[in-house]
């Protein structure tokens, strides 16, 4: 059976398309203002790669949080909708059964999930009111320092001293990266301080719900090599990234739509 | 595709009752002075059954009710919110609290339809108690506001924070007289400050009036456990207020009565408050007024809030039967008579109040809300992490994990009472999603 998966996220839309519980095909793009034009172009990028037409695939879960806007208007016509914290379970169990703890740092939220059987959710916690503990930090700070966001982890693995900084606001934070960069605290030190400032904002938050392992990291701030040492520090934990982390929660909405057939 | 059972539903029959006796408290307040009488400002938990002792035309605003009906008004709310911080004043206080002053600040008085009257009314008098460091700073502040408009308002405070007892246990006799003698002080005071003689004929009725108003709300809450239950809570929030506002009244009672005989019919012939109840739960603490709509959303997903240890123990009075089951208060078996009885009466009924449990210890109040959801049959409980209201916040992150523990799903969600700008909506609704998905719950309708 081909099912697909899509989430509409905060920063990129990204589809799965499953057959079999395999992977036939995964893509991703940026949101752009027209949300829904977005998804819907690379929804049928993706399904025209695979050689599928919207026919074939059996059934549409929605995620992300503009979800709504692909739940049954075509092309994408998704049947149902998915909550991010449902998704992100099931993708992080059909990928490692072994899964009880998942992290997603996407682009605006970042969450714990306590998994249950079969990636059902126990238990779950949302970072409330600011992207402080999201992705979008890290790319405010990167514009701060003047760098692209993909050096920002590299920098910080270069880091020779920590510094504590502030990761309740994006603005003060940003503020406080001005005043290291005028004491000349290095490029290296301040994309530290800031990874060291998300994860332990993550790792607080996440130790709302408990940490137990397989304890699995998702979503796009997954990739940044920058977050993972220190996050594993707050956590006391090691952590497994999987390939693809930015893909789980959509390929979760591809499984679930594949258990719910009708 | 599973069928989802249908409940009959009904409005409630006394529901125009309830919105005339909460329009005629304000508007009685407003106008006390045109109709010879006296009118006093002070909190919902005060002692309202002694000012009643100066005669059956003292009329009050009691001030967290009317913090949360300006709330509800968020336009007015953000207006009040703007003057008070224009005075200097920091919005982390009580959202309450900063509410009540921005009126007086801008001079204007909101009333139950939301009409707003310029003109804010000074009392003749301020009757409170200290149960929390807002109730303590409060009319402080009023006073103070009042004066800079050259009114001295006088103002009598009463400590209560003798400690929690327990559900049942005896209070000792030293921390009840400690009360008794301030309000024996206070009846002098107000004698002196109304120039009126205090008559306890009228205090013993006005005791005995509160008494059986929050023993019969206590009961109607209890009927709450029926399946599907009676009453929801976003209709029960406009029924329990008439107990902040007027408990020692008559009319408080005689409603109460009338609720409580319909909502007995309603359980008798199966009328459920909403058509689809699949999931029951509970929350806590006052919910974001100006946001009531969430409990709409809820029921589109066959969610149904049946009450709160707020909405059944800020007024209701309660026993705890040695297994832990909760009954309505029994009254004693006679009506005081002197002004001595009357006063260690409503003293020592005044301190089992369950609402004040949690400012001491926080296992009672996670105990409590355990055999809430026992009882009542309740599948989760939603916790607001209250900003505007430290006093009933304190603790909940530790009820939470004590629930939790228990095996009750939790889902904890932060927001203002009072501020419309502490809460997020859609945020908010796109966690409950997710919480209800978690419980294996779908939408039922849009």
């Amino acid at each position: 059976m081909i099912t697909a998966g899509i989430d509409v996220g905060a920063k990129f839309v990204k589809v799965v398309i499953l057959k079999d519980g395999k992977v036939l095909e995964r893509a991703k793009a940026l949101v752009g203002f027209d949300v829904l034009k977005s998804a819907s172009d690379l929804f049928e990028s993706t399904i025209k790669k695979t050689g599928l037409s919207r026919n074939d695939i059996k059934r549409i879960a929605a995620t992300g949080m503009g979800r709504e806007t692909v739940h049954g208007k075509p092309p994408v016509n998704a049947e149902e909708v998915i909550s991010e914290v449902m998704a992100d379970a099931k993708g992080a169990f059909h990928l490692i059964p072994n899964v009880k703890t998942v992290i997603d740092v996407g682009a605006e939220e970042g969450r714990g999930i306590k998994v249950g059987p079969n990636g059902t959710v126990r238990d779950f916690v949302i970072n409330e009111r600011c992207a402080a503990g999201a992705g979008t930090f890290v790319e405010a700070m990167a514009r701060a320092l003047e760098i692209k966001v993909e050096d920002m982890g590299s920098l910080a693995l270069k880091s020779t001293q920590i510094i504590p900084m502030n990761a309740q606001c994006c603005v003060f934070a940003e503020s406080e990266v001005v005043t290291l960069i005028h004491s000349k605290v290095s490029k290296e030190d301040i994309s530290r301080a800031i990874h060291d400032a998300i994860a332990s904002r993550i790792g607080s938050m996440v130790l709302r719900v408990g940490v137990e392992k397989d304890v699995v990291l998702i979503g796009g701030v997954a990739l940044n090599p920058g977050f993972l040492p220190p996050l594993k520090r707050e956590l006391n934990s090691d952590i497994i990234v999987p390939e693809y982390p930015e893909y789980v929660s959509a390929l979760g909405a591809a499984v679930i739509a594949s258990e719910h057939k009708e | 595709m599973t069928q989802n059972k249908e409940y009959p539903t009904e409005l409630l029959k006394c529901w125009n009752e309830a919105k005339n006796l909460r329009k005629s408290y304000y508007e009685d307040y407003l106008r006390a002075h045109e109709k010879g009488g006296v009118r006093w400002a002070g909190g919902a938990w005060a002692f309202s059954s002694i000012p009643a002792g100066l005669g059956e035309d003292v009329y009050c605003v009691t001030g967290e009710p009317y913090g949360a009906t300006i709330a509800f008004f968020k336009d007015f709310a953000a207006r009040c919110h703007d003057a008070v911080e224009a005075a200097g004043f920091p919005r982390t206080l009580c959202a309450y609290m900063r509410n009540y002053w921005g009126s007086l600040l801008l001079d204007k008085f909101v009333l139950s339809d939301g009409t707003v009257v310029e003109g804010a009314p000074i009392p003749d008098f301020i009757w409170q108690d200290h149960i929390c460091c807002s109730h303590g700073k409060w009319y402080q502040v009023v006073k103070w506001l009042e004066k800079k408009k050259g009114k001295e308002v006088p103002m009598y405070c009463v400590d209560v924070s003798v400690g929690y007892p327990g559900p049942n246990e005896k209070v000792e006799d030293y921390k009840v007289n400690y009360i008794i003698q301030q309000l024996n002080d206070g009846i002098d005071w107000l004698e002196k400050v109304t120039g009126r003689e205090y008559d306890d004929k009228l205090l013993c009725e006005a005791v005995w009036n509160e008494m059986k108003a929050t023993s019969v709300w206590a009961e109607i809450c209890s009927l709450n456990k029926a399946v599907p239950t009676p009453l929801d809570e976003k209709t029960m929030y406009s029924l329990y207020v008439m107990g902040t506002l007027m408990k020692h009244r008559p009319e408080c009672v005689a409603f109460y009565e009338t609720l409580r005989d319909e909502v007995k019919d309603r359980v008798k012939r199966g009328i459920a408050a909403t058509p689809y109840e699949k999931f029951r739960v509970i929350t806590d603490t006052q919910p974001p007024w100006g946001f009531l709509k969430i409990f709409r959303e809820m029921e589109k997903y066959g969610v149904v809030s049946l009450g709160s240890l707020y909405t059944f123990g800020l007024i209701g009075m309660w026993e705890f039967k040695t297994d832990g089951t909760w009954v309505p208060k029994t009254l004693p078996k006679k009506k005081p008579q002197t002004r001595e009885e009357a006063l260690r009466a409503i003293v020592e009924w005044t301190l089992h109040k369950p609402e004040w449990a949690h400012f001491y210890k926080p296992e009672l109040k996670t105990q409590m809300i355990k055999n809430i959801v026992d009882q009542w049959k309740v599948d989760a409980v939603l916790l607001h992490y209250n900003r505007g209201c430290e006093g009933l916040s304190v603790h909940i992150a530790e009820n939470r994990l004590g629930l939790l523990e228990a095996g009750v799903p939790v889902f904890p969600f932060e927001g203002n009472m009072g501020d419309e700008r502490e809460f997020d909506f859609a945020g908010t609704m796109a966690r409950l999603t997710a919480f209800f998905e978690s419980m294996g719950l779908k939408k039922i309708t849009e």
